[in-house]
């Protein structure tokens, strides 16, 4: 029994299927649970109010984007080295829950650093980071539109995601030292693991598992799909081929 | 209802936006499962009958 | 690898080659930034540098679906392939062609168009200086994106879509060098940063452009 059993598209979707509705439950529960006990049973900060309780969906869904850009650049290279297809599928159907984890993350850091700061945006080496995770991400959905032939899409997808996990990494770099450069010194972003009161770690980890186990939901779910629209594909072209 | 103080909006549109953009693409993936499962039984049960 | 080089570049000055619409959207651009911020001198001047080398950036782009785009219009690309020469060959030469019908003359064309942006003495050498550094880096992620979307239709935008994001640690680093050298602060780190960037990309990115165009000529 090894891992790559699971690259049969068959066994792939007869195995997990009856997992997704367990992942769902459980990543219903803990991200209700988790938010629900972050909401209501919380104190506030000394400093940030009731603000605090952003991070509850900050910080999980920041840790996502940035998981699932690392589960694409695995999958990819799975595909690259073994070429399973479930791998490359899988590397597309994570794509649009990256983005939309990076979407979550910026909209509640900019809520968030509005009382907190003074201001919507501002051009903290994280924020930007984040933005620049998102151009990538809607690169690699583009080009995976982009392509009719899909084992060409899936390589050509696969060198994109692996060259763009080099620059996406250098442009952390980059954006860390450009800003420095703006302001010495004078960093805007709470480091949210350190410092931080039980009170609140313990929901933020409920919570952490919840998109976690949402994450793992939304990818075996749509890997299936991707699977069963390549199938029909296939056997509508062996249709046709019966009529001609 | 906590009483949320100043930041009753900020917290509040945050958890809005993300419950609604986790729910979205959660709904709009599970449609799309339900509609090719469907479509994929169809086309096999054919392929046999 | 230098008769394609020449022949790329043969075919870039001739008439239709694109040769010098970079630099006059380079020109362009230079001149239409003074009208939607000012003609003040002072704010001009600061943002100059970088101002210029977004502009440089864009001009790149703007030429770049060229490169692979007529060769497989006309079905040179899989005669080129077919020949001794390695596809991570071919595509160095395409990027050492593109760089010196467009980073070159973007370079050298900085410096005059610098005047228009008013900028002062040490600033025009640390702007050739890192234009000349990392021009080099753009044209060979440019042609990395160009080998992606080779036969696309729609792949111009495609190609600034993925291509961009690529860009943006390059344009980091030689905005940062020329800004600092402008203002007299020390810029060795950032100077640094954007030549590794541009050794880098030269080592490493033929090899995945030419895997790329192997995938796309299958």
């Amino acid at each position: 029994m090894s891992i790559w059993e699971y690259a049969n598209p068959k066994k792939f979707i007869a195995t997990t299927t009856p997992v997704i509705p367990w992942a769902f439950g459980g990543a219903g529960v803990c991200i209700l649970g988790g938010l629900a006990w972050g909401f209501f049973l919380t104190p506030e900060a000394d400093k940030f109010g009731s603000s605090v309780k952003i991070i509850f969906v900050h910080v999980p869904s920041a840790m996502m984007a940035i998981n699932a850009w690392a589960m694409m650049l695995v999958a990819s290279l799975v595909w690259l080295i073994r070429r399973h297809h479930v791998s490359a599928l899988a590397a597309k159907a994570a794509a649009p829950v990256g983005l939309t984890m990076t979407l979550i993350a910026l909209f509640t850091g900019a809520v968030w650093g509005q009382p907190m700061w003074g201001t919507w945006w501002a051009w903290d080496p994280r924020l930007t980071s984040f933005l620049i995770l998102g151009l990538f991400y809607l690169g690699y959905i583009a080009l995976w539109e982009a392509i009719a032939d899909p084992d060409q899409a899936a390589d050509l997808t696969s060198v994109l995601c692996l060259v763009g996990s080099v620059f996406a990494i250098l442009s952390r770099y980059a954006v860390n030292f450009w800003n420095q450069g703006l302001h010495q010194g004078a960093t805007l972003s709470m480091d949210a693991e350190e410092n931080i009161a039980d009170v609140y770690w313990l929901p933020l980890l409920v919570c952490i598992a919840g998109f976690i186990l949402l994450f793992l939901a939304l990818v075996l779910m749509r890997t299936g799909t991707e699977i069963r629209v390549r199938r029909l594909r296939a056997l509508e072209r062996q249709a046709q081929r019966a009529v001609a | 209802m906590p009483d949320l103080g100043t930041y009753a909006v900020e917290v509040l549109a945050s958890y809005a936006v993300t419950l609604a953009l986790l729910g979205g693409l959660a709904g709009l993936s599970w449609r799309r499962w339900r509609r090719l499962r469907a479509e994929m039984e169809r086309v096999e049960r054919g392929r046999d009958g | 690898m230098k008769a394609l080089l020449l022949r790329d570049l043969r075919l870039a000055v001739r008439a239709g080659g694109g040769f010098g619409l970079s630099l006059a959207f380079f020109l362009i651009v230079i001149v239409l930034i003074p009208f939607g911020v000012g003609p003040e001198s002072a704010i001009l001047a600061r943002i100059g540098p970088g101002i210029l080398w977004v502009a440089a950036l864009l001009a790149t782009l703007l030429s770049l679906d060229r490169q692979f785009a007529l060769d497989h219009e006309d079905g040179a690309l899989p005669l080129i392939a077919t020949s001794p020469l390695p596809l991570e060959g071919v595509a160095l030469a395409k990027a050492l062609a593109h760089w010196l019908t467009t980073g070159l003359p973007l370079t050298l064309a900085a410096a005059p168009l610098g005047v228009l942006l008013n900028l002062q003495g040490p600033a025009y050498g640390w702007l050739v200086l890192t234009l000349a550094l990392g021009t080099p880096a753009l044209s060979v992620i440019g042609t990395f994106g160009a080998a992606l979307t080779v036969g696309l239709r729609r792949g111009g935008l495609l190609l600034s879509l993925l291509v961009l994001p690529l860009y943006v640690p390059t344009l980091i680093f030689g905005a940062e060098a020329a800004r600092r050298g402008a203002e007299g602060l020390a810029a060795t780190t950032p100077l640094l940063m954007l030549s590794g960037i541009t050794a880098g990309s030269l080592a490493l990115l033929p090899f995945a452009a030419g895997a790329v165009l192997r995938i796309n000529l299958r």
